[in-house]
């Protein structure tokens, strides 16, 4: 299995998300710059969270006319798995990969902080590894990750079981909790919380890796054989 | 031209022996663009003119200090090939004109000193101190500052995705008129990537990158020089505005460019923007560097070279690159979309020589500027001290009540309103990060992590400066000690009033002499920092505020907490109750808090002891001996004990102990050396102990949710847990969004 971490200018966790993968999860990974026209022989993406061209105008609105977009939504209209983490969740929809908005959150200021998520479902090449309603502890970190959307779009999103995540303790005031959605395909999710920074014990909990090793396993066939060079 | 009148000296801030010292380094009047260049490098800001005499007197040195002062930061080696770069920086004075952005550019200016050595940020902390929330008069402005300075440091470094990983806050009104914001950060690199800014190689281009000139901060290093007035408002145009999407590409670019090996020095513009970076990496490689400023990058029209030589626009860098090569260094910042221009070259005569449509604008030797700039052994006296020696009797007739006014006193209460509006995680290095005992951040690839911590307490400074600074210096590494680190070096942030009154003098010398002393002691070397002096509003000192920062090593290893982990554990006292008086009590937050005036003495502190204390805690959490340690700081044990029991789980403490002290003092004396454990092995930690030759006293057990201290037969406190933390964990957000009206 080979992940693909995209990093635009600003990427800022694009780093965190490939040692995630690669060295808590023991997976090959490599980084695809932005103005990259392919992916290459990569099985999934990352889009990592971080402040993708300064989030200038609106988060991820500048990121989604990147040369590399265009080869993501052709990976992911193939069937490609696409995981947004944050500022990726931000692009997913910026880019209509996803439906609804993400907008300041509810008490105007940045959060970073641990939560409980509860897994809304299991249906996915993400969560099925998790527990239907097993409740994960996740740090978020953002100023604009309050999730809107309309109704008849929140209640489409539920009726096809396509809310993968919910806060427990919504402190962003995203709309009916939702913290991830997966596209009408399944094999899109943007999430807001960040799973590669719970993919370490030393980092106060591994709940994140049930997102990263669903996809991993879901995929597996060839896994790496050695650890990469760490570069610091 | 301008003609050079003593008006203009004057509004240069130069005074009439320094411009002469100007004419004589000359041998001729200078233009108008190196009387502005004269003026920043010159400026106390730049030249450290009344504080380097006596910063001579701090230890510098170890085996393990690969560059001491001087550069843009100190370098620290941490073993296996590593290295990591750290500083402190002030940006008090930009911070009160305008909160946001002088918070923000504050981060921005000190991650430049990192990564211009080839290190990459792993960490910052901060050091903050705001006037009172809660006053009728100057409580809504001093709101308004804590809001635009807390989120202007969370724009910028939660952007740049380096963690904010501590710090420390005070709210006092010695700071009303003068908020303080000091920024501490932290790189790694390897031995083999270290870059220094000098610019050697005759013949070499000069290359200029980054954001584009624009007309702001000109004069910032001269109005950071300068105490306040009412005239200050009108300087907000020279606050610098930042960009930490550019800073981070700038960043990437850089670190990426520096391994092409075209690079031969590199510096940052900060301070004195492009002046102080071409004629200090002149300077310390003994050569001349020679610019065009219809070269460099402007993003404003009709900009003077004066304007472009004193311009703090942000997120710019200089560098030097090896002759032929400098493709290779431009092709990368193409790819990260930065501006890379060749504005000159260096030269073998030793001036910095500045050309402006073929003509020469300025020339001077660059050593004139960097280092012969004025040296003053200013006169001190004895330090300035408003508060009496004696106060009035402490007699409380409700400890309890004492208890939570403390705990929901600014200084004291939890800070986590500042600290999650920091991204403290991303990197995914922070394995203790806001709310620990130090900071603790792994560097991967390696079995070592980095212990960080900040300390200041102008209260006691203002009692004693030399002692007070000891103080500071021994909680800063008891911090580290706590987390099972052994602190290897420093760095400081001396805030003060005006050097120029002998009083205020007497308290920065004081101080330093404390800190030398202390940081020889305790064997952490000063490798860099920062002065800022002037701290003064309408002639209104702040207290002497040092800040340090000191750095520690530790292996990698889940850290141990400071709150309780499990019920029925032994607590235990490690350093023993310590002692108080009268006159040492009245520098406690018992006395600022409750008595509401300060007086008397800081706490007594004795080195030696304190540093078996340091050993024996050290031991102990390596060894994992210990669930949860805590050091007693301010606030004294009581405050301690009731932090020890806010964490998750709720584990509270039946504490009853046997001293002879009064009940005020026991609970809430300040003196250092002391350490609360729980444990499940008290024969390890009595052991250790006795090794180290500390007291080590059992005081009590844990127990589920409930905080109860006693001494003797009598009952002190006696309190549900989740009240106390009731009050101490909100009380941050009442205080700044609470108004308070004016009678």
């Amino acid at each position: 299995m080979k992940f693909g971490v995209v990093v635009f200018p600003g990427s800022n966790c694009d780093h965190d998300a490939w040692y995630a993968v690669s060295h808590n999860l023991h997976q090959k990974a490599e980084f695809i710059w932005h103005d990259s026209p392919s992916l290459g022989d990569v099985d999934a993406v990352i889009l990592p969270g971080g402040f993708s061209y300064g989030d200038y105008l609106r988060c991820g609105a500048i990121a989604k006319f990147s040369p590399v977009m265009s080869a993501i939504r052709k990976f992911a209209a193939e069937g490609g798995p696409v995981l947004g983490i944050c500022n990726g969740f931000q692009v997913l929809v910026e880019t209509g990969l996803l439906p609804g908005a993400l907008v300041r959150n509810a008490g105007l200021k940045f959060i970073c902080r641990t939560g409980p998520v509860r897994v809304e479902t299991t249906d996915s090449v993400f969560t099925h590894q998790a527990v239907n309603g097993q409740i994960l502890h996740l740090p978020i970190a953002h100023g604009e990750g309050c999730y809107i959307a309309d109704e008849h779009t929140l209640d489409r999103l539920e009726g096809e079981d396509r809310v993968a995540l919910r806060y427990l303790e919504n402190r962003n005031g995203s709309m009916r909790d939702i913290a991830g959605i997966l596209s009408e395909g399944r094999n899109v999710l943007g999430m807001m919380p960040h799973p590669e920074r719970a993919a370490d014990p030393l980092m106060g909990g591994t709940d994140g890796l049930v997102i990263l090793s669903s996809l991993a396993e879901a995929y597996a066939g060839h896994t790496a054989s050695h650890l990469p060079a760490l570069k610091i | 031209m301008s003609t050079i009148t003593s008006d203009v000296i004057a509004a240069h801030q130069l005074t009439q022996p320094e411009y002469d010292k100007i004419l004589s380094l000359l041998g001729r009047e200078p233009t108008f663009t190196e009387l502005g260049i004269f003026s920043v490098m010159w400026s106390e800001h730049c030249s450290y003119k009344s504080s380097r005499i006596h910063l001579k007197k701090l230890p510098t040195q170890s085996t393990r200090v690969l560059q001491g002062p001087g550069e843009n930061a100190g370098i620290i080696d941490i073993g296996d090939g590593i290295a990591i770069a750290f500083k402190i920086e002030s940006h008090n004075h930009p911070s009160f004109i305008e909160p946001f952005q002088g918070a923000a550019t504050g981060v921005g200016g000190i991650l430049r000193d990192i990564f211009t050595m080839g290190a990459r940020p792993i960490a910052v902390m901060d050091a903050l101190r705001f006037g009172r929330l809660d006053d009728p008069r100057t409580g809504e402005r001093n709101r308004r500052i804590v809001e635009g300075v807390v989120s202007g440091i969370a724009h910028y470094g939660n952007c740049f995705g380096v963690p904010t990983v501590g710090g420390e806050c005070v709210f006092d009104d010695s700071y009303d008129g003068n908020p303080l914001v000091n920024v501490f950060a932290l790189g790694v690199f390897r031995h083999d990537e270290i870059f220094y800014g000098k610019a050697t190689g005759v013949g070499n281009p000069v290359i200029y990158v980054g954001a584009k000139t624009g007309r702001d901060g000109i004069h910032g290093a001269s109005m950071a020089s300068a105490e306040f007035t009412e005239a200050s408002k009108q300087k907000r145009p020279n606050v610098q505005v930042g960009d930490p999407f550019m800073e981070k590409l700038l960043l990437e670019a850089c670190l990426e460019a520096m391994k092409t090996g075209a690079i031969v020095g590199i510096q940052d513009m900060g301070a004195a923007g492009l002046t102080s970076s071409s004629c200090e990496m002149g300077s310390r490689a003994g050569t001349g560097v020679e610019i065009d400023m219809e070269l460099v990058p402007q993003r404003e029209t009709g900009m003077t070279p004066y304007e472009i030589m004193l311009s703090e626009s942000q997120e710019r860098m200089l560098l030097v690159a090896e002759r032929g090569r400098e493709d290779e260094v431009l092709r990368v910042f193409a790819k990260w979309g930065l501006d890379a221009v060749v504005i000159g070259e260096v030269k073998d005569d030793g001036m910095l020589r500045v050309k402006d449509r073929g003509k020469v604008v300025a020339e001077i030797s660059n050593r004139a500027l960097a280092d012969e700039a004025p040296l003053y052994n200013r006169p001190f006296s004895k330090p300035l001290r408003n508060a009496p020696l004696d106060g009035p009797a402490v007699h409380s007739s409700d400890l309890l009540g004492d208890l939570k006014r403390l705990l929901e006193s600014g200084d004291l209460c939890s800070k986590h309103w500042i600290w999650e509006q920091y991204d403290y995680q991303v990197r995914t290095n922070t394995i203790a990060g806001p709310g620990s005992e130090a900071a603790v951040v792994r560097i991967k690839g390696t079995p070592t992590s980095i212990a960080m911590a900040l300390d200041g307490n102008g209260r006691y400074c203002s009692l004693d400066p030399r002692e007070g600074t000891k103080l500071i210096v021994a909680e800063c590494c008891r911090n580290l000690s706590v987390v099972g680190a052994e602190p290897i070096a420093a760095t400081n942030n001396l805030n003060f009033g005006n050097p120029e009154r002998p009083e205020i003098m007497a308290q920065l010398v004081e101080s330093i002499e404390g800190m030398a002393e202390a940081c020889r002691f305790f064997e952490t070397p000063i490798t860099g920092g920062n002065v800022s002096l002037y701290n003064e509003t309408l002639g209104v000192p702040i207290h002497p505020t040092p800040v340090v920062g000191i750095v520690g090593i530790v292996p990698t290893a889940k850290p141990i907490g400071i709150e309780f982990e499990n019920e029925g554990r032994d607590v235990i006292l490690l350093g023993g109750y310590g002692s108080s008086d009268a006159e040492q009590f009245g520098s406690s937050q018992y006395a600022k808090v409750v008595v509401e005036c300060v007086w008397g003495a800081p706490p007594k502190l004795d080195m030696d002891y304190e540093k078996r204390v340091q050993t024996a805690i050290r031991q102990l959490v390596r060894a994992r001996s210990v669930e949860s340690a805590h050091d007693v700081g301010e606030g004294g044990l009581a405050v301690a004990l009731a932090e020890c029991c806010f964490g998750e789980k709720g584990i509270g403490v039946e504490a009853r102990m046997s001293s002879p002290l009064s009940n005020e003092f026991l609970l809430f004396h300040e003196g250092p050396s002391r350490v609360i454990i729980s444990t499940a092995h008290p024969d390890a930690v009595f052991e250790a102990a006795r090794k180290n030759s500390v007291e080590a006293v059992r005081i009590g057990a844990t127990l589920k949710s409930r905080m109860s201290v006693g001494n003797r037969t009598e009952t002190l406190l006696d309190c549900s847990v989740q009240e106390l933390k009731d009050v101490w964990e909100n009380s941050l957000e009442h205080l700044l969004h609470t108004s308070v009206s004016v009678e």
